[in-house]
C-alpha cells in the first residue's frame, strides 16, 4: 500500500514531466524535422548522383568501344584506299620493277640505236667514198705516169701515131691523153757540190792542176808556182765572227740550263699556286727604315768614273783588222 | 806477187758472198728446203756465221732463218746445230743489219713450239731481244719484238719469262713509235703476253698499255687496229677490274665505228673486245648496251659471215644472260631476228650452236622474252638443229637446252603448237606442259587448240602412266567435256561402229 500511495504522490510529477516533455518536444519537432529532411535529402542527393553517374560512365564506355569501332574502320578503309596503296606503288616501283620507267627506257634505248644505227651508215658511207676516192687517184695517178711513159708514141704533124691513124675519123682517146701530159723528164742530175756555207773551212772542190790561162804574158820575177798555187786555193779563212753562230753564246746557255734543269737534284715537288703555302715574307727594304737603294731607277750599276782610261764605252764586236787580214796573203812581201 | 796472193782470198770471199746469198734465194722457196737439207746446208751455213764479212754472215743468218721458218724438223736442227748460242752473243754485238738476221731466225724458231721456245729462252735469247728493244734502229726493234711475240704466244711461263726480263715497258715504248709495222709488232707481242693470265694482263696494263693501246683506235691502217683490238680483248678477258680499266680508257663510242671497217678482221676482233667486256658484269654490260653497242654488234652479225660474225653472236648471248632487262634490250634492238637468221643460214655446227646459246639466253627469263623468241620462228629451227642426224654433240645439248629454257617460258600457243607434231618425247614434255598451264585458263585458247588438232594430237601421245607428260595430258583432258575428249581419241570411231553392231533396232 505505501508503494500505492508513493506512486499516486507521484502523479502529479509525471504528469508535470510528461507534460513538459511534450511540450519540449513540440518545441523542437520543427527543427527536427528539417534537420531530418536535410540529412535525407543529401543521402538521397548522393546515391542518386552515383547512380547517375555509373550510368554516365556506362555510356562513355559503349560510346568509346563504338566511336573507337567507327574510328577503326573508317581508318581501316583510309589506308586501305590510299596510304598503303600509296606505299606498295612507291615500294614496287622503286625496289621490284617500274613499269613504265622501263618502257621509257627500252624506248629511248631504240631512240639511242637507231642514232647509233645512222651513224654507223653514215661514217660507213664516208669510209667508202674517201677509199674510192684514194683508189680513184692512184688508178688517175697510173694511168698518167703509163702515158707520160709512152709519150713517145704520139703523133707529129708529119708521121701519125699509132692513136691518130689516118684511116680513122678522129685520134683515138689515148692520142689525147699523151696530148694532155708531159713526156717524162730526165731524172735531174743531184749538183755535186754543196751550196755556199760561209762557214766552211774551205772550198768543197778538186784543185785544178794548170791555173786559169792569163789575158797577156806577163813579166818576171814570179814566185814558185806551188807557192802561187797554195796561194791561190789556200783554205778559206772565215773570220771567228763568221765561223762561229751569231747566237752560240745563248744556245749555250740554253743548253747548260736543260743540261740543269735535267741533272738538278731537288725534292721539293712543283706544285700550281693554288696548293703552295708559302708564308709571306715581307721585303727587307720595304720593312726596314732605311729604304732602299735607287738602283735599276737612278742608277744601274756602280761606276767609278774617275777610274776609266777612255769616255767611249766597251765594245764586244771588234771589226777585223785589215792589215792583219792581207799579211801574208798578197804577192807583196810584208809592206803595205 | 802480193797482188796474185791477194787475188785468191779475193776470190775466196766472192765466191762465199755468192754461196750464201744463193742459199738465202733458193730458201725462200718451199719446193727446195728438202735438197737443201739433205744437201747439208746446216752445217755449211753454221760456220758462215762465223764469218769476218758482215754481208756474210747476215746473209747466213737470213737463210737459217728461213730454212727454220719453213719446218720444225729444221728448227729442231738449228737449235741442236748449237747455233742459238753464237746468234744470241752476237745479237749483242753486232751491226743492225745482223741483229735483224739474228733476231729473224730466233723467231723463226721459237714460232713452231714450247719446247722450241723454250730452248730460245734457254740460250739466254730474252735478254738480248729486250736489249735490242732499246735499239735506234725501228727495224731491229720490230724484229725483236716479234721474236718476243712469238716466245710468249706459246704458254703462261714462256710470257712469264718475257716479262720477267723486263720486256713490256720497252714493248709499250715501241707502241708509241711512229712507225706502222714497230707499233703492230708490238701490239701483237703485247696481246700474245696478256693471253695467258690475269696476272700478266695486269703486268702490261701496269706498264700503262691501255692508254697507248686506245689512242690508236681510230687509226686508218686496217692490221694496226687488228692487233690493237686483239691486244685489248686479250687485257679486258681476264677480269672485271681489267675490262673496267679497259673501258675506262673511253673506247666506247669510238670502237663501235670500227664494227663497219672493211677489214674482217678488225671487224671480228672489235666483236671480240665488246664480248669480253660485256661477258664480267650486267653492269659493263649495261655499260654497253646504253653506248647503242647492241644495236651496233646487231648489224653486224647482220652483215658478216661465218666465223667472223660468232664473237657477235656470243656477245648478245652474254648480254641477254645477264638480266631480263638486259636480254629485253637485245630484242627491242632486233637481235633475235638475226640470230634466226645466223641459225638457219649458217653451215657450221659450231656458230650454229652459239646462236641456239643465245637465243636460249634472251628467252629465258619471262614469258614476254620467250615470246619475242617464239614469235621469230626459232622454235621449229631449234627442234631441227637438235633432231638432225649429223649435228655435233655440242650443237645438241645447246639447242636442246635452248629449247628447254625457251619452252619453259613460252606462253605463247600459236608458236608452241607446231612442236606438237615433230618434238621428241624429252621436248614434247615441257611443250604438254606449257599448253596444261595455260589452258584451265583461257577458254579462247581452248576453242583454238581443238580446232587446230591440237587435242587430237595430245590424245595420240602415248604416255606412260605417272609419269609427268601424262599428268600434263590428264590437265589438260580435265579442262574439256568428256564427250570431245573421247571424240578426239584414237579408235573411237571403231568404238562407235561396235556400238552400231551391238544395237538393237526397236522394230
Amino acid at each position: 500500500m505505501a508503494a500505492m500511495v508513493r506512486l499516486t504522490r507521484q502523479i502529479e510529477d509525471v504528469i508535470e514531466d510528461s507534460y513538459n516533455r511534450k511540450n519540449e518536444a513540440e518545441a523542437q519537432r520543427e527543427k527536427e524535422y528539417i534537420a531530418a529532411v536535410t540529412v535525407q535529402a543529401w543521402f538521397q542527393g548522393s546515391r542518386t548522383r552515383a547512380y547517375i553517374k555509373h550510368l554516365n560512365d556506362c555510356a562513355v564506355s559503349i560510346q568509346r568501344r563504338w566511336r573507337g569501332f567507327l574510328g577503326r574502320k573508317f581508318y581501316r578503309v583510309l589506308v586501305k584506299n590510299s596510304v598503303q596503296k600509296m606505299w606498295r606503288g612507291y615500294y614496287v616501283r622503286k625496289y621490284v620493277f617500274n613499269y613504265y620507267s622501263r618502257k621509257r627506257y627500252l624506248e629511248a634505248l631504240q631512240v639511242k640505236n637507231e642514232i647509233i644505227r645512222s651513224e654507223l651508215e653514215e661514217f660507213a658511207e664516208q669510209q667508202a667514198v674517201i677509199r674510192k676516192r684514194v683508189q680513184q687517184q692512184r688508178e688517175k695517178s697510173r694511168h698518167e705516169y703509163e702515158a707520160r711513159r709512152s709519150h713517145h708514141l704520139l703523133s707529129t704533124h708529119v708521121i701519125p701515131s699509132i692513136y691518130n691513124s689516118p684511116f680513122l675519123p678522129f685520134p683515138l682517146e689515148h692520142e689525147y691523153t699523151l696530148r694532155s701530159v708531159k713526156p717524162l723528164a730526165h731524172p735531174k742530175k743531184r749538183l755535186a757540190k754543196s751550196e755556199f756555207d760561209p762557214a766552211c773551212a774551205s772550198y768543197n772542190e778538186k784543185l785544178p792542176t794548170h791555173l786559169p790561162p792569163l789575158p797577156q804574158k806577163p813579166q818576171g820575177p814570179f814566185r814558185e808556182p806551188e807557192v802561187v798555187q797554195k796561194q791561190r786555193y789556200k783554205p778559206f779563212q772565215p773570220s771567228l765572227r763568221v765561223s762561229t753562230d751569231f747566237y752560240s753564246l745563248e744556245k749555250a746557255r740554253e743548253e747548260m740550263k736543260a743540261e740543269e734543269w735535267v741533272t738538278r737534284l731537288n725534292d721539293a715537288v712543283f706544285q700550281p699556286f693554288t696548293r703552295r703555302t708559302v708564308p709571306y715574307e715581307p721585303l727587307l727594304h720595304t720593312t726596314s727604315g732605311y729604304g732602299h737603294l735607287p738602283y735599276g731607277t737612278k742608277f744601274f750599276r756602280f761606276e767609278e768614273q774617275e777610274k776609266h782610261i777612255t769616255e767611249k764605252p766597251f765594245k764586244m764586236l771588234v771589226p777585223p783588222i785589215p792589215i792583219f787580214d792581207k799579211l801574208n796573203d798578197t804577192y807583196s812581201q810584208g809592206q803595205v | 806477187m802480193s797482188r796474185q796472193v791477194l787475188q785468191v782470198f779475193e776470190q775466196y770471199q766472192k765466191s762465199r758472198t755468192q754461196f750464201v746469198q744463193t742459199v738465202a734465194e733458193l730458201a725462200s722457196r718451199p719446193q727446195n728446203i728438202e735438197t737443201l737439207q739433205n744437201a747439208g746446208v746446216m752445217s755449211l751455213l753454221r760456220p758462215l756465221l762465223l764469218d769476218i764479212v758482215p754481208t756474210i754472215q747476215q746473209t747466213a743468218a737470213l737463210a737459217l732463218g728461213r730454212l727454220a721458218n719453213y719446218n720444225d724438223d729444221l728448227a729442231e736442227a738449228v737449235v741442236r746445230g748449237d747455233i742459238l748460242p753464237q746468234l744470241v752473243y752476237s745479237l749483242a754485238e753486232q751491226n743492225r743489219f745482223y741483229k735483224k738476221a739474228a733476231a729473224f731466225v730466233l723467231r723463226a724458231v721459237a714460232k713452231h713450239s714450247p719446247q722450241l721456245a723454250q730452248s730460245v729462252v734457254d740460250c739466254g735469247a730474252l735478254d738480248a731481244l729486250v736489249i735490242c728493244l732499246e735499239e735506234f734502229d725501228p727495224g731491229v726493234k720490230e724484229s725483236a719484238a716479234w721474236a718476243l711475240g712469238y716466245i710468249a704466244r706459246h704458254n703462261a711461263e714462256l710470257a712469264q719469262a718475257v716479262v720477267d726480263a723486263g720486256a713490256v715497258p720497252l714493248l709499250v715504248l715501241c707502241i708509241q713509235e711512229p712507225e706502222l709495222s714497230l707499233k703492230r709488232i708490238a701490239a701483237s707481242a703485247l696481246s700474245d703476253i696478256c693471253k695467258h693470265s690475269p696476272e700478266l694482263a695486269q703486268t702490261v696494263v701496269d706498264a700503262g698499255a691501255i692508254a697507248h693501246l686506245a689512242q690508236m683506235i681510230l687509226n686508218p691502217d686496217a692490221k694496226l687496229k687488228r692487233q690493237v683490238f686483239s691486244a685489248l680483248s686479250q687485257i679486258a678477258k681476264h677480269s672485271v677490274d681489267l675490262a673496267e680499266m679497259v673501258v675506262e680508257a673511253e673506247i666506247f663510242p669510238a670502237v663501235l665505228t670500227c664494227l663497219k671497217d672493211p677489214d674482217e678482221y678488225v671487224k671480228k676482233n672489235v666483236a671480240t673486245l665488246i664480248r669480253e667486256i660485256a661477258k664480267h658484269t650486267p653492269e659493263l654490260a649495261q655499260l654497253i648496251v646504253n653506248a647503242g653497242g647492241v644495236a651496233a654488234v646487231v648489224d653486224y652479225v647482220g652483215e658478216c659471215k661465218s666465223n667472223v660474225r660468232l664473237p657477235g653472236i656470243m656477245m648478245l648471248g652474254y648480254v641477254a644472260a645477264h638480266s631480263e632487262n638486259l636480254a629485253m634490250a637485245v630484242i627491242v634492238s632486233k637481235g633475235v631476228v638475226q640470230l634466226a637468221i645466223a641459225l638457219s643460214e649458217e653451215p657450221e655446227d659450231h656458230i650454229q650452236a652459239a646462236s641456239a646459246w643465245a637465243l636460249g639466253q634472251i628467252g629465258r627469263h619471262t614469258p614476254e622474252h620467250a615470246k619475242a623468241v617464239a614469235v621469230a620462228n626459232v622454235l621449229p629451227k631449234l627442234l631441227q638443229c637438235y633432231l638432225r642426224a649429223d649435228a655435233s654433240e655440242d650443237l645438241q645439248t645447246k639447242s636442246k637446252k635452248a629449247l628447254k629454257n625457251i619452252l619453259q617460258k613460252c606462253v605463247h600457243l600459236p608458236a608452241l603448237e607446231p612442236l606438237l607434231h615433230d618434238a621428241p618425247p624429252n621436248i614434247l614434255k615441257h611443250v604438254v606442259g606449257q599448253f596444261s598451264k595455260v589452258l584451265p585458263h583461257d577458254s579462247k585458247a581452248r576453242r583454238l587448240f581443238v580446232t587446230s588438232g591440237g587435242l587430237k594430237k595430245i590424245q595420240e601421245i602415248k604416255a606412260e602412266p605417272g609419269s609427268a607428260l601424262a599428268e600434263y595430258i590428264n590437265t589438260i583432258n580435265n579442262c574439256y567435256p568428256e564427250e570431245i575428249v573421247k571424240y578426239y581419241s584414237p579408235g573411237y570411231s571403231d568404238a562407235l561402229l561396235e556400238r552400231v553392231e551391238q544395237y538393237a533396232p526397236k522394230v
